[in-house]
């Protein structure tokens, strides 16, 4: 190599450097006008895996469809040090000025480390991690799912003959565990002496382990199935192939199951997304916490399968309508966790907005598994 | 069918339909790694296949509606990664693990890129043959559904250590991968010798990933694989190079893989990370009571890279 040609490369690179930088200083101009708005979507598997991945990428479509937005998204990003690099050529490259890294992994430290470089653009996380003392310009938003794998729970306690249903989870981590009680408890509602299952496997996507999990759930004579992994794709049909009837989580997955699809627990990113936006654009602030349920449409019910009996429809109608009219409590006294221990008091409650569930670490009487 | 109450014969049939269902990628990529590694050259690239053979199985499965011209195009995509690995590999100096390496990146990219429109459509899954059905019980009936490529593989293997014993074909391709330049005294040519091991190993790998999307779990997902191409590959050094050991090595993969979750099924579940790292404990168990300081590469084909 020699040097005139360096240096020739050199230069090049330079000029194109300072191309780019221009570029990005102009488009970064016209976001802070808000006429044109980038919006930038994270997501750490592909969009389309029938689970929490397409959930929010059906949000961004519905974001996409909105006049004045440019919407950018960028699939299989590891929470590793690639989102940060992803975050950064979005916001200097593309201009976006609102993103939405979805994962759970991503706030820390990536977000928490990459927002402080760029006070003017907002970060909104999904999963409910941020808390005070964390960059104002981000924030944290999330729903309360347990309600709707408390309606699963509410169909599966009136589908099942063998009062026994399975849980494919992927960890146990709180919002997991939760998932979970609330299943049981909704099954339990309908039938006092039906016990859940679980199955950990260890990881949120491994395709074998989540088949092996559930033959092991209908081998042991579980008759309705629900999960909590990313791609819910496996299990689904799997359970189904299985004989046994299936309650959704993250979206539909009701072409997987056919008829052994009940009902499932989606989110509704597409109400939240499009609000969000639309506050970013008119110039009004977003608050750093965001949380809501059914009746906020942050999360949405499958539309009811053929499976499901009068009884069972007349009873989830009436429970979505108790929940969409507030106040309701999955986590009720008298209860006791599956060691024993008192949860609930005899006339204790937790509501579906106590943020005491948010840290939950424990399966309620009647779930047959182990947090460790 | 009514469910039948098995309690704790569920482990049993776990482990029994787990090393049936699970262990037929094993076998597949363990053989087809066998073969190369025989003929003096390593292909780590087999995970790369195994996904690509996952995605181009099931997508002429779709495209086509016959799941069996799916695994018939998976092994020709196999196959292709074969002959290109082969190819590279013949160049002097260039080093077959890292291109190896390289080919299993390439593997998975293409087959991520090109498996987008096919994580939504439902292909037709290949057939199972039901040796159950001599029982009432649902569950001894799933367990033993057996797919037609488990039967193919454990024949596979009878016959590979048979070629390798027996035949001419066998005896060349031992012949290269013990000594280039014995093999080039009798008039054989190396390359071309490990050229098509290679691409025989790379077929079979494609038909594992075949089985992986159009049997068990039977859907296209770009985690399908989740490092199962490399677990095989390993397994062959595990097996001593012997394709009988290999069939047995991969039935113990899948059936202890399937203890973490049969047992946490009748309720054994604390500790159930301890019970998924059972495959590699019992793996490194059976290396340390079988291992031996003067013979630790017995079996080894000398011409591997590895052995070098």
């Amino acid at each position: 190599m020699t040097p005139p040609n360096t240096m020739n490369r050199r230069r090049f690179l330079g000029t194109s450097a300072m191309a780019l930088g221009a570029t990005s200083l102009g488009l970064a101009q016209s976001a802070q006008a808000q006429s044109n708005l980038t919006v930038g979507f994270i997501y750490v598997g592909p969009k389309d895996d029938f689970g929490y991945n397409q959930a929010h990428a059906e949000g961004a479509a519905a974001v996409k469809a909105m006049s004045g937005v440019t919407v950018l998204e960028e699939e299989n990003v590891p929470e590793s040090q690639d989102v940060q690099n992803t975050m950064e050529s979005m916001i200097n490259f593309d201009g976006a000025s609102l993103l939405f890294p979805t994962s759970f992994g991503y706030f820390n430290p990536h977000i928490l480390e990459v927002a402080p470089k760029y006070p003017d653009v907002r970060f909104e996380h999904c999963g409910g991690l941020w808390t005070e003392g964390n960059p104002t310009n981000a924030g944290s938003y999330f729903g309360y799912i347990g309600m709707g794998q408390y309606l699963n729970g509410v169909t599966a306690g009136h589908a099942t003959k063998s009062k026994k249903i399975g849980f494919v989870a992927a960890k146990p981590i709180p919002q997991v565990l939760n998932n979970i009680n609330s299943f049981l408890l909704g099954a339990r509602s309908v039938d006092p002496t039906i016990t859940c299952q679980v199955i950990f496997t260890g990881e949120w996507s491994l395709a074998v382990k989540e088949a092996e999990a559930t033959n092991a759930l209908t081998d042991q004579g579980c008759d309705v199935i629900t999960c909590h992994v990313d791609g819910p794709k496996v299990v689904c049909e799997t359970a189904a192939a299985r004989d046994a009837f299936v309650c959704g989580y993250h979206a539909d997955q009701s072409p997987l199951a056919g008829d052994k699809y009940l009902t499932g627990a989606e989110w509704n990113w597409a109400s939240i997304y499009t609000d969000m936006v639309s506050k970013t654009m008119a110039g009004a602030p977003i608050d750093n916490f965001v949380r809501g349920g059914l009746a906020d449409n942050f999360i949405k019910m499958s539309p009811l399968g053929p499976a499901v009996s009068d009884a069972a429809r007349a009873q989830f109608e009436a429970t979505k309508a108790e929940i969409i009219a507030g106040g309701f409590a999955a986590i009720k006294g008298p209860l006791k966790d599956n060691k024993g221990n008192v949860i609930a008091a005899e006339g204790q409650s937790f509501v579906e907005t106590d943020v005491a569930i948010e840290s939950m670490g424990y399966l309620v009487e009647g779930v047959i598994g182990s947090t460790s | 069918m009514e469910p039948v109450e098995i309690g704790l014969w569920g482990v049993p049939l776990a482990i029994l339909g787990g090393a049936i269902r699970v262990s037929t990628p094993f076998i597949f990529v363990s053989l087809g790694e066998c073969l190369t590694e025989r003929s003096g050259r390593i292909n780590l690239g087999l995970e790369g296949t195994l996904v690509f053979g996952a995605i181009s199985g099931y997508a002429v499965a779709y495209e086509t509606g016959n799941p069996f011209l799916g695994v018939l195009a998976a092994a020709l995509a196999g196959a292709c990664f074969g002959l290109l690995h082969g190819w590279i590999c013949k160049f002097k100096g260039v080093n077959d693990i890292a291109v190896g390496i390289a080919m299993m990146l390439f593997g998975m990219g293409l087959a991520f890129f090109f498996g987008k429109p096919y994580i939504q459509p439902q292909a037709p899954d290949l057939p199972a043959i039901p040796f159950g059905w001599w029982s009432d019980t649902p569950q001894v009936q799933a367990a033993l559904q057996v797919n037609i490529l488990f039967i193919l593989g454990a024949i596979l293997a009878v016959a590979m250590a048979w070629m390798f014993k027996s035949t001419r074909v066998g005896l060349t391709v031992r012949v290269v991968g013990d000594s280039t330049d014995a093999a080039r005294a009798m008039g054989i040519n190396p390359n071309s010798v490990r050229l098509l091991s290679t691409a025989a190993g790379g077929a079979l790998a494609g038909i594992g990933g075949a089985y992986l999307s159009l049997y068990y779990p039977g859907s296209w997902t770009e985690g399908v694989s989740s490092g199962q191409g490399l677990m095989a590959i390993a397994l062959v050094i595990f097996a001593r190079w012997n394709p009988i050991n290999c069939f047995w090595a991969a039935l113990l993969f899948g059936g202890t893989g399937a203890l973490g979750p049969a047992l946490q099924s009748v309720g054994i579940s604390e500790g159930y990370y301890l019970f998924f790292a059972a495959p590699y404990v019992l793996t490194l168990i059976l290396l340390i009571m079988t291992s031996s300081p003067d013979r630790a590469m017995q079996g080894a084909p000398l011409e591997l890279s590895l052995t070098k």
